[in-house]
């Protein structure tokens, strides 16, 4: 307590005075201290994030969310069930926790989908989970526009969804095509590539590649969008990012001594994967994207663009006259989302 | 001591040979004359693409079947399964090898993978039909053996169980071929999940009474041991390479990873040597002898049965499951025959129609034509009545005129005659 009352009242280093009207310029007036009155109120209202595991059965969804939050959060974990068949139809199963690091409170939501992509025929697979996104949007719009609502809305939009692309080594196959074809316009898709450890280096790069490739072949948007980057410095760092995904991954939530240190790892006859080690996999990068820098972006992005498209088109549907004033950005893409009427539950 | 059998149906009395007679020599001649004739065997390979199928036949037959020059299927997934075959011809200390590899591209990659195994049952029927063909003919002095001797099935390392693929395919294959179910890419698995997963498929395996391939077990007490170590370690979990890499001095193959190298040679890493042994070097003619025997056995008595009872109604007796050859033939003449006269009378319809067709058509443009020549003959009779009455016209003009004419005529005539008259009167007086 002490600090902060004295950063708010002594100018910190390095700061510009700031002028006012008054011709008050050798004063410190303390406007940047809201920086520190939002952080205390962010640490005790906690923040609410909500990720989407989307993958093949078998591609390691639970082991590295375990492994992202280091803590056993993932359906797997909450109702260990050995003798777990495949469904028959695609679940969604959602699990919330409540974390806490540093004083910080998380209220943590990991949705998995079991059964995506596991029957002989897939069509329409994507189809449960576009609809499990659009109603949680629906629920906050209802929130949203009623005449008594509550002080803070409960967020449970999918801020973002992890795809996991089986390691073939080859291209992307065609229901991953698909997926994220439909799914990016909707929410902000991470795709990794999962069990990184079947590919050597360089089949990594290669298959990489082509990944990018495919991506850029069928105009699919992953997170980080170009078109959301606000302004120069983002856009220094996305394209940084945007060189480095698809990332390659391992997950594993058991420990093994490597060299002294206790590790998580995955150990086999020939060595032991470290999973924090960055020239082993490229899990460390996947989660301080996910986590320490751009969580809230993804939250962001989620709350002012994706959420903001339901909306009116939501709105839209209900008037009977189109009123221009709710046009939608032009930059936006349209026609995906027109040709969708039965998302709406 | 020579005993004599009484009942000479049932057992068959052991001799004891008192000298050497040579006919343990047998074997040997079988041996030189299969050597020269050659052997052949046809592998399968079933999987999604990106299993390392490709790279495992490459390391199984230390060849470069796909290599760079010709790119292997794994390259482009396909829009529908394809069944693609290649052969190879090995030459190891002297004994041929026809190798044939069957792959089947695009299987089980579509968004929908309803009915893919359908192509690969139609390639593998078409094969043991062809033999069933040569079988039957009178000169059989060549037969080649193209059946599938032996299905590779790879199973994804999820790490969980059989997908409902996996358990749709082998149910509906394991009575046509030998399937000996793999766990591609073994290297993504620690050892404690290895056999986990193993023993997780070998119990759906037997859930859904699937057969497949079953090592004979042999008389000798080591092989026995042998197969059944070979046994316990169903499915064999495999890595593929080709690459060789350098550990602790010496070359080996395997694949290098930042933290190790996981060498295809070493049984404790995977057990790609006891599916190579097993493969080649012990079994590989018990699994066309089980093909022969069992798998092309089944089809045929299946094929057989089937032909009979198709052309057959109900009337006929249906227990006469085996027909003469000959009768069979004169039925499938008679019904040729049949067949042909039938063909000839629906053409000679068709060929009627035409012409009634024609016929008419030629008709419809006489009519025409004899319309036209009415009309045209009417046309010229007003012409021409018309030109009469002009005619008529001009007659009468004529008759009026030269009527006049000879009035005046007459007039002269008479007045030249008064004239004369006169002047003879006048000469008179």
């Amino acid at each position: 307590p002490t600090d902060i009352r004295q950063s708010c009242l002594t100018p910190p280093p390095g700061s510009e005075i700031i002028s006012s009207f008054y011709g008050a310029e050798f004063g410190y007036v303390g406007v940047d201290s809201v920086l520190e009155q939002m952080r205390r109120k962010a640490m005790k209202q906690g923040f609410e994030l909500n990720i989407m595991a989307v993958g093949q059965s078998g591609l390691g969804k639970s082991t590295l969310i375990n492994t992202l939050f280091k803590s056993k959060v993932s359906r797997r974990s909450v109702k260990p069930d050995d003798e777990e068949r495949i469904p028959k139809t695609i679940e969604i199963k959602s699990i919330s926790h409540d974390i806490e690091e540093k004083g910080v409170r998380m209220k943590l939501t990991v949705i998995d989908t079991p059964g995506f992509g596991d029957q002989i025929n897939n069509e329409n697979c994507w189809q449960p989970i576009m609809k499990f996104i659009n109603e949680q949007y629906e629920q906050y719009l209802q929130e949203e526009i009623n005449i008594n609502r509550k002080k803070r809305i409960p967020d449970t939009r999918v801020h973002c969804c992890i795809y996991f692309i089986p390691p073939t080594g080859h291209c992307l196959r065609p229901i991953d095509i698909e997926f994220m074809r439909h799914l990016s316009k909707v929410v902000n898709i991470v795709p990794i590539i999962a069990k990184a450890d079947t590919l050597t280096l360089e089949e990594r790069d290669f298959f990489r590649q082509k990944i990018k490739e495919d991506l850029r072949a069928n105009e699919i948007e992953v997170y980080p969008q170009k078109e959301f980057d606000e302004d120069a410095e983002d856009r220094v760092i996305n394209d940084n990012i945007r060189e480095k995904i698809p990332f390659a991954v391992v997950g594993s939530d058991q420990e093994y001594q490597v060299n002294g240190k206790r590790l998580l790892g995955r150990r086999t006859r020939w060595g032991t994967v470290e999973v924090e080690n960055t020239a082993h996999c490229e899990f460390a990068y996947l989660r301080d994207l996910l986590i320490r820098t751009h969580m809230q972006n993804l939250k962001d992005i989620t709350s002012s663009i994706h959420y903001e498209v339901y909306r009116v088109r939501r709105l839209n549907e209900d008037s009977v006259q189109y009123s221009p004033s709710l046009t939608p950005s032009p930059e936006y893409d349209w026609t995906g989302i027109r040709n969708m009427p039965h998302c709406l539950v | 001591m020579i005993e004599r059998a009484d009942s000479a149906v049932s057992s068959v009395a052991q001799r004891n040979l008192e000298g050497y007679v040579g006919f343990a020599n047998l074997p040997n001649q079988v041996y030189r004359k299969s050597v020269k004739r050659g052997f052949e065997f046809t592998l399968m390979v079933v999987g999604e693409s990106g299993l390392g199928k490709s790279t495992l036949i490459n390391s199984l037959f230390l060849t470069d079947l796909y290599s760079k020059e010709y790119p292997g299927p794994s390259q482009r997934i396909k829009k529908t399964v394809q069944v693609e075959q290649s052969k190879v011809l090995v030459k190891e200390g002297g004994v041929q090898l026809t190798l044939t590899i069957v792959d089947t591209p695009g299987f089980g990659d579509a968004v929908d993978n309803s009915n893919c195994w359908q192509p690969v049952i139609n390639y593998i029927d078409s094969k043991c039909e062809d033999f069933l063909n040569a079988e039957s003919r009178v000169n059989r002095r060549q037969m080649p053996d193209n059946r599938v001797h032996c299905c590779l099935y790879f199973i994804a390392p999820s790490g969980h169980g059989l997908k409902p693929l996996d358990i749709e395919f082998m149910k509906r294959l394991h009575d046509k071929v030998n399937i000996i179910p793999l766990i591609a890419k073994a290297d993504t698995m620690t050892p404690e999940e290895c056999q986990h997963f193993k023993k997780q498929i070998m119990k759906e395996i037997q859930e859904h009474k699937i057969k497949i391939y079953e090592f004979p077990d042999t008389e000798e007490d080591e092989d026995n041991k042998l197969i059944r170590k070979i046994k316990e370690r169903m499915p064999l979990a495999v890595v593929g390479s080709n690459v060789v890499v350098e550990v602790n001095g010496r070359k080996v193959r395997g694949r290098q990873y930042p933290w190790g190298v996981a060498e295809v040679e070493n049984g404790e890493h995977c057990d790609f040597t006891v599916l190579r042994n097993m493969l080649i070097r012990t079994h590989m003619q018990d699994l066309k002898d089980v093909t022969n025997n069992v798998h092309y056995e089944n089809y045929r008595s299946r094929k057989l049965a089937a032909v009979t009872c198709n052309g057959v109604d109900g009337t006929k007796n249906k227990g006469q499951l085996t027909k003469s050859p000959l009768a069979q033939m004169e039925e499938e003449r008679r019904e040729h025959v049949m067949k042909m006269k039938k063909m000839e009378s629906e053409m000679e319809q068709v060929f009627e129609m035409k012409v009634k067709e024609k016929k008419q058509k030629l008709k419809d443009s006489e009519a025409e034509l004899e319309r036209r020549h009415e009309q045209m003959k009417r046309n010229l009779e007003a012409q021409y009545k018309e030109l009469e009455e002009k005619r008529r016209q001009f007659e009468e003009e004529k008759v009026n005129w030269e009527a006049q004419q000879r009035l005046l005529e007459q007039q002269k005539l008479d007045v030249s005659k008064t004239m004369e008259k006169n002047k003879k009167k006048g000469k008179i007086f």
